[in-house]
Formats: C-alpha cells, structure tokens, sequence
C-alpha cells in the first residue's frame, strides 16, 4: 500500500478495522476514522476481536493439553514450561491473596498470559501481517489487540465488577458502605469520604486500563516510528534496524511486566474486596 | 479512544476463558502438581527410612558378628580345655599301664631269681655233698647225715 505521507501511515496504522452499520443504513468495514465515528457504538473492532480470541484459543489450546497430560511422572517439555507458569502464578496468588477463593488463580493465570500473549503481538514487525491482510484486501488490520482501549477496558472493567462483587459478598452490602463512607475520616464528614473512596474506587479500573493500554499504545507507536524510518534511505533504515531491534528487546520486559502488573494488581484488588476485617 | 461493542465483545471473550480455564485447565494441573508433591514427599521419607533401615542392619549385622566371633572363641577354649582333659587321662592311664607292666615284671624276676637261687642251692648242697664224699673218700650214709645236710642247705 502507498502513503501520501508519513502522517498517513502512522494514522492508518493506528486505525482498528471496524464493522458497523453506515449512516445509510447498510452494514460493512468503515474506511477511515469519519466512518468508524459514525458508526457509533454498535460497531466491532474485528481486528482485536479476531486477535485476541485467536491468541486467548492458543493459550487454553497449549495449557488444556498439557492439564491432559499432566501426571505424577517427571514432567516433560511442554508440562515443564506449563507448570513453570502455573506454579508461578500460584505462587503470586498465594503470595498476595490472603483467602480462599477457587476463582482467583485461574482469573490470574489467563490475565497473566493471554495479555503477554496480545502484547507479544507488539514484536511483530508492523507491517508484515498488516501488509500481507492489505493484499487480500483488508484495508485495516491492528494486530496488538492491547493497543486496544476496548480490549484493556473490558479486562479491567469485568476485574472492577468481580471487586464490586466480592466486596459485597464478603462484607455485605452495609459493611461495603461503611469502608467507602466512614473512612478515613470520622463520620460526620461522610460525604468526603464518600468522594475520596469513590475516586480510589473508580481509580482501580480505570487505571488498570489505561496503564496496559498506554503501554503497548506507546510502543507500538514507536515501532511505527522506527518503521517510518526504512522509507528513508539506506543509512536510515539500518539506523533503523538497529533501533528496533534495541527497542524490541527492550519491549519484552515491558509486555511482560504490563502482564505481570495487570495480574498482580488485580489479585490485590481482590484480596482488598475480600477482606472482612476493615 | 472510541469505544464500541467490542468491549461487550472482550469481555464476553475474557469470561468465557476464564471460565474456561478455571473448570478444564487449572485443577487438573494444580491436582497433578500436588499429587507429585506428595510423592516426592513420601519417596524421601522412604529413602530416609530405608537409610535408617540399612543402618539399623549393619548394626545389628556387626553385633551378630562379635556374637558369633565371641562363641567361637568359646567353642575354642572349651575343644582346647577338652583336649587336655583328654591328655591327661591318657597320661594317667598310660602310667597306670606302665605301672602294672613294671609290676608284673618286677613279680616275673622276683620268681626267676627266687627259682635260681633254689636251684642254685640244690646245685651247691649236690656240689657242697659231692665234695664232702670226695673229701671222705667214703660213702657218706645220706640217712644219717641228712640233717647235717639240711643244716648246711638252710644255712645257704
């Protein structure tokens, strides 16, 4: 595909492909960001949609088999690296969630990985899988579902409504109340507290979202940047290259300690919701 | 940011796995993971018995052993105590044999000496007679000096 400019190669490699209903009422793929703002709200982000479950199938796929397999023997290759991870979330679970809830682990276990599974996309070179979908005929494809404020939002959001939940299980829903509006100052000035636990409240998901989507947002963006820089000429592009190589090894720290940040804040949320004794 | 179905979408999806996992994924492994502790666990308390077993053995393997070297050496005494029992009663029995065939001996002389010396007086009153005879160149009457001649026989 050619771009008039490096601004609309950076735009059309930030553009999700969407599927929605035009104004004039049929349905199909917008082109361009006017489209995919007319579209509105019922519209669908294929590309994170398509990517995400892919990677999330892979992920169940890998662990479902090893779970078959897995017996008393001396494990082997796969099982090793499966019960590597699992006892390692296992570990951190236990390390900061202080009851006993059977959902936590499996909750952390499939955060942990398929967020390192769909910020792992991020290594990809942004223009293979994008380009090669623009031969068939896709005009947009974002491949790092995580660049995705829809995909971190709906992470985030389904760990805020587990914490609303649990927070109202374990202490009931006037125990719940009282930790927003008695704290932390005395209770005559429970409408402050109401505003400062509130804002705490609401903080947690939110910034859970935002702190895994600004991440991989900005590096992908400045992958995007560095792969501007090949159409540039010879000395350029190797320039290049080698930046991108220094900044992909340096990624893979951070598309795992975004995963890693993600799980554990959200082990800790939960510990916090299930704790009675405030 | 536009936000659209997808985030029903995501997080429908992030249920439906975590749903997923927390039914076919996690306890199968969690359960391998702690059966294969609990062996570990009883495959060490089972060397460390087996340890303690072995010694356990070897020490009881060493007393049989200073036991049995023990009875040996009793055995050992007991056959030599024997043997010199045994050597003695032969001493004893061969000086009571040697005893007895020195006293038999000492009999069968005492009689051979007794019976020379009858004889020998017999030879000498025959001799002691003869002489006489000659002496006399007469016939001495034996009647009448027999009694001398018993005197003389006596008195050899």
């Amino acid at each position: 595909m050619a771009y008039a400019n490096s601004g609309e190669y950076i735009k059309h490699h930030l553009t999700n492909l969407v599927y929605g209903q035009h104004p004039d009422g049929s349905w199909g793929i917008a082109h361009g960001a006017d489209e995919i703002k007319e579209m509105g709200f019922w519209s669908i982000n294929v590309d994170s949609m398509f990517f995400s479950i892919v990677l999330g199938v892979f992920f169940l796929w890998i662990f479902r088999r090893a779970a078959k397999k897995a017996s008393t023997d001396v494990p082997t290759g796969l099982q090793n690296f499966v019960e590597w991870i699992i006892e390692f979330i296992d570990d951190s679970v236990r390390g900061s969630f202080s009851g006993k809830n059977p959902l936590i682990a499996p909750l952390a276990l499939t955060i942990f990985v398929w967020i390192f599974l769909m910020n792992f996309m991020d290594l990809l070179a942004v223009d293979h899988i994008p380009g090669l979908a623009g031969l068939l005929g896709v005009p947009y494809l974002k491949i790092v579902p995580s660049t995705d404020p829809n995909v971190t939002f709906a992470l985030a959001l389904s760990v805020f409504i587990l914490v609303l939940y649990y927070s109202i299980k374990m202490k009931g829903p006037g125990g719940f109340f009282a930790e927003l509006a008695f704290h932390p100052f005395p209770k005559f000035m429970m409408p402050i507290n109401l505003l400062l636990e509130g804002v705490t409240l609401i903080a947690k998901p939110i910034s859970l979202a935002l702190r895994l989507f600004g991440n991989m947002y900005a590096g992908e963006m400045i992958f995007i940047l560095i792969a501007l820089m090949y159409s540039g000429g010879w000395v350029l592009g190797i320039f290049g290259g080698f930046l991108q190589l220094g900044w992909a090894i340096f990624h893979i720290l951070i598309i795992t300690l975004q995963a890693f940040i993600f799980m554990t804040l959200t082990i800790v949320y939960l510990d916090m919701a299930s704790q009675t004794d405030h | 940011m536009n936000f659209n179905a997808t985030l029903i979408g995501q997080t429908v999806t992030f249920i439906v796995f975590v749903w997923f996992c927390m039914r076919y994924v996690w306890p199968p492994i969690m359960a391998a993971l702690e059966e294969r502790n609990a062996r570990i666990t009883e495959g060490l308390a089972a060397a460390e018995r087996g340890q303690k077993d072995l010694e356990q053995a070897q020490a009881k393997v060493s007393e049989n052993l200073d036991e049995a070297k023990q009875q040996a050496q009793e055995i050992i005494n007991q056959a030599q105590k024997r043997a010199n029992e045994i050597v003695d009663g032969a001493k004893d029995i061969a000086r009571e044999e040697a005893d007895k065939i020195k006293s038999a001996a000492t009999a069968d002389i005492d009689q051979q000496v007794n019976s020379a010396r009858e004889q020998l007086r017999k030879e000498v009153s025959g001799i002691a007679l003869a002489g006489a005879e000659q002496i006399l160149k007469r016939e001495v009457n034996a009647d009448t000096h027999a009694a001398v001649l018993d005197e003389l026989v006596a008195q050899i």
